[in-house]
């Protein structure tokens, strides 16, 4: 009991937000059963469709432990499948140099973001604004048409199927079999956020983390380098933002200025649905995955209901939100208590 | 309900009061009452299209053999031409009265009293959206997914597994750009070359009426945003067929970006370097109206009775108050009813029969004086 006690407020969070998608997803099954909503592919797909995301809302989770927040990922997002797009088709460079200056790119990106609100202080929220229109305005000037990715290596990346027979396969009305399927881009979302839940969790460098987001003036006094911490934080954010870009490029490949608004929005709504505390200090990224995978379990409710406007997904979400953020104000009041 | 006594164990397990614990018990309460209702405001609609849908859409999982299953789906095409036809329809979203009319025809036409069922997706502009519905609608086990695309690029991945899954995929509007041309069956949209010759046609017919087929004519021509394929294949229509007529001149071609504001700018250039313009061609409706704006303040007329003949395209409902109003010529259609072209294909597929690649819309040219006449019949 006493154990449980400690750990309450993350741990309470973490299971509604589990039991909360657990319940959607059989409610689907149930509610769609006849249009094969319990296929093994509907799940996988949640995953195809957000790999990008998972990982963007992995980053995202970390830093807003520290108390902080990103908005530019969604911008991030964009400007790095434009360079992507732009730096294979229109510079004839190759895949692999073009993902590697992307992800060089994202660094950059988070050490001047980190710089400015670790070193200088800055508000998060303001410095992240202006990395945003920053971000969004040089995927503009790189170039204001669409760019098709026909890169043979990155369209290989892209499309190899990766079968996964002992799922059981399905025969379809046309008499195709289907076997459940996945893309890499899934296998490498799951194993970053593998490697940020370990890092965050059994690492010095995650624990310090945690108690920055707790009390930034008890961490300081613990002797902890409170502003190298939230530096190194910011540019591995800033790290899986590109490698994010990456994977939703493999998806969509392609470059376009108006891709991924919104992002930011989706990848916080993600975090805090999963449990992690605005104010910081609380969070787990398998957390903020559960949160991915509710969005994206909305979304394959109103396409499988096939008459909703799929604005519901964001009315729902919302009230998720309200929902979720309430029942943080009602620990935040339990821990003040005690 | 079931969730409410799991959550309340667990509060057991907090340290919290016991008021604390009434108060999550009631938040959560009021939670799952809220997706309950939403749950149950999807299952309400859902379970009568679920019983209207004949047995023959049930999935066969107990199929022995791929053969099989293809024999038993070929009698079952044959058997029932009763059968429900289920057609996903994945659109960019509702950014203008060309798009609503466009779903429309779409629902319009995909109803249940014409054998199919419709399953609509807004995108909200949004490429990533379309992706996830197209996958959605391979697993509910479409017959047929048609894509208004929000862009050009970034379908191969998923239109390949439309394609492993068996299931034809029909493009609307926009086409789009993939590395193998056997990815989709079919694409349905308007002919923008055939709008440019259109224009050019009336023009020409326009001014032998009005006594001026030997006179010199000058043009300019505000264009759409360059690239898009309205813009390129009404540009090289018109360009095409102004071979034909010497006397005509174009003086020059400016992008006004398919908005009414830059429209009007543009005349307004146009305006100033040059006083002796016959003709303005619009790529579209909106800019038409912006260079009407800017021919007014610059205290010149246009339209059938006014010193500029306004030339349009796209044909949507305030182009013809415009023409009723006597301030443009003419504007060609651009036709956004493209359901009943959709299920003309299917009907032909269904049957086995073969499909042309490209099928263009039927699109009309209305002239100012059938414009009061037209304008009741027009359902967009």
């Amino acid at each position: 009991m006493k154990k449980m006690g400690k750990l309450d407020g993350k741990v309470f969070l973490l299971i509604i937000t589990i039991v909360l998608f657990v319940a959607m997803y059989l409610a689907g099954i149930i509610i769609f059963n006849s249009k094969g909503f319990a296929k093994p592919q509907v799940f996988l797909n949640l995953f195809i469709s957000n790999a990008g995301l998972i990982v963007i809302a992995a980053g995202m989770t970390m830093v807003m432990i520290t108390g902080g927040i990103d908005i530019s990922v969604g911008s991030v997002v964009a400007l790095a499948c434009m360079m992507l797009a732009w730096m294979m088709e229109i510079k004839g460079m190759g895949a692999v140099p073009a993902l590697i200056i992307v992800l060089i790119m994202g660094l950059v990106f988070g050490l001047i973001q980190g710089y400015l609100i670790a070193y200088l202080k800055l508000q998060p929220f303001i410095v992240t604004l202006a990395g945003m229109f920053f971000a969004r305005g040089m995927t503009a000037i790189i170039s204001q048409d669409m760019i098709s990715i026909k890169n043979e290596l990155f369209l290989q990346w892209a499309k190899s199927k990766i079968n996964l027979p002992f799922l059981g396969g399905a025969v379809n009305k046309k008499g195709v079999v289907n076997y459940p399927f996945i893309y890499p881009s899934v296998i490498i979302a799951l194993v970053i956020l593998v490697l940020v839940f370990v890092v965050l969790k059994y690492t010095k460098f995650g624990r310090t983390v945690y108690a920055i987001g707790g009390s930034e003036q008890s961490a300081l006094m613990m002797g902890i380098n409170v502003r190298r911490t939230k530096l190194y934080v910011y540019v591995i954010n800033g790290f899986l933002c590109a490698l994010g870009g990456f994977l939703f490029c493999l998806n969509t490949c392609a470059g376009f200025v108006e891709q991924a608004k919104g992002f930011e929005m989706e990848a916080i709504a993600s975090a805090v649905i999963g449990g992690t505390l605005l104010t910081g200090g609380v969070g787990n990224v398998f957390g903020s995955l559960f949160g991915v995978l509710i969005k994206g379990t909305i979304e394959t409710f109103i396409t499988f209901q096939g008459t909703l406007s799929s604005w519901w997904t964001k009315i729902t979400i919302a009230a998720l939100l309200a929902f979720f953020i309430i029942l943080q104000s009602l620990f935040a009041k339990a821990k003040e208590k005690r | 309900m079931i969730r409410i006594d799991t959550n309340g164990s667990e509060n057991d397990s907090l340290n919290g009061g016991k008021v604390m614990k009434k108060r999550f018990l009631s938040v959560l309460t009021v939670a799952v009452m809220a997706a309950a209702t939403i749950l149950t405001g999807c299952s309400g609609t859902q379970t009568a299209a679920t019983t209207a849908a004949p047995a023959a859409t049930e999935s066969k999982s107990d199929a022995a053999t791929t053969e099989a299953a293809k024999a038993e789906s070929k009698t079952e095409a044959k058997a029932g031409d009763k059968k429900e036809i289920v057609v996903g329809f994945s659109q960019v979203g509702a950014e203008s009265d060309w798009r609503t009319a466009n779903t429309e025809s779409m629902k319009s036409t995909f109803t249940e009293k014409n054998g199919y069922k419709l399953i609509f997706d807004d995108a909200q502009q949004k490429q990533e959206n379309q992706l996830k519905a197209v996958r959605n609608f391979i697993q509910q086990d479409v017959d047929y997914i048609v894509i208004a695309p929000v862009t050009e690029t970034g379908w191969d991945t998923v239109l390949q597994e439309a394609k492993d899954a068996g299931i034809p995929v029909i493009i609307v509007d926009r086409m789009i750009n993939v590395s193998d041309d056997s990815l989709y069956t079919a694409w349905v949209g308007s002919n923008f070359l055939q709008e440019g010759y259109d224009a050019v046609g009336w023009l020409d017919e326009y001014l032998k009426k009005t006594d001026r087929a030997d006179k010199d004519i000058n043009i300019v021509t505000i264009q759409g945003t360059i690239g898009s394929s309205a813009q390129i294949g009404r540009t090289n229509g018109v360009e095409e067929k102004m071979k034909d007529h010497a006397k005509w001149k174009m003086l020059e071609r400016q992008t006004g970006e398919f908005t009414q504001a830059k429209g009007q700018e543009v005349m307004e250039s146009f305006l100033k370097t040059y006083n002796n313009i016959d003709v303005v061609i619009a790529e579209n409706d909106n800019m038409a109206f912006g260079a009407i704006d800017a021919i007014k303040a610059a205290g010149k007329t246009c339209g059938p009775k006014g010193d500029i003949t306004v030339i349009s395209f796209d044909a949507v409902a305030a182009a013809f108050d415009s023409m009723i109003a006597g301030d443009m010529n003419v504007s060609v259609e651009c036709n956004p009813l493209h359901g009943p072209r959709v299920s003309e294909i299917i009907g032909k597929l269904e049957k086995g029969e073969t499909v042309e690649k490209i099928a263009y819309v039927k699109e009309g040219v209305y002239p100012a004086d059938t414009a009061a006449a037209e304008k009741p019949k027009r359902q967009y």
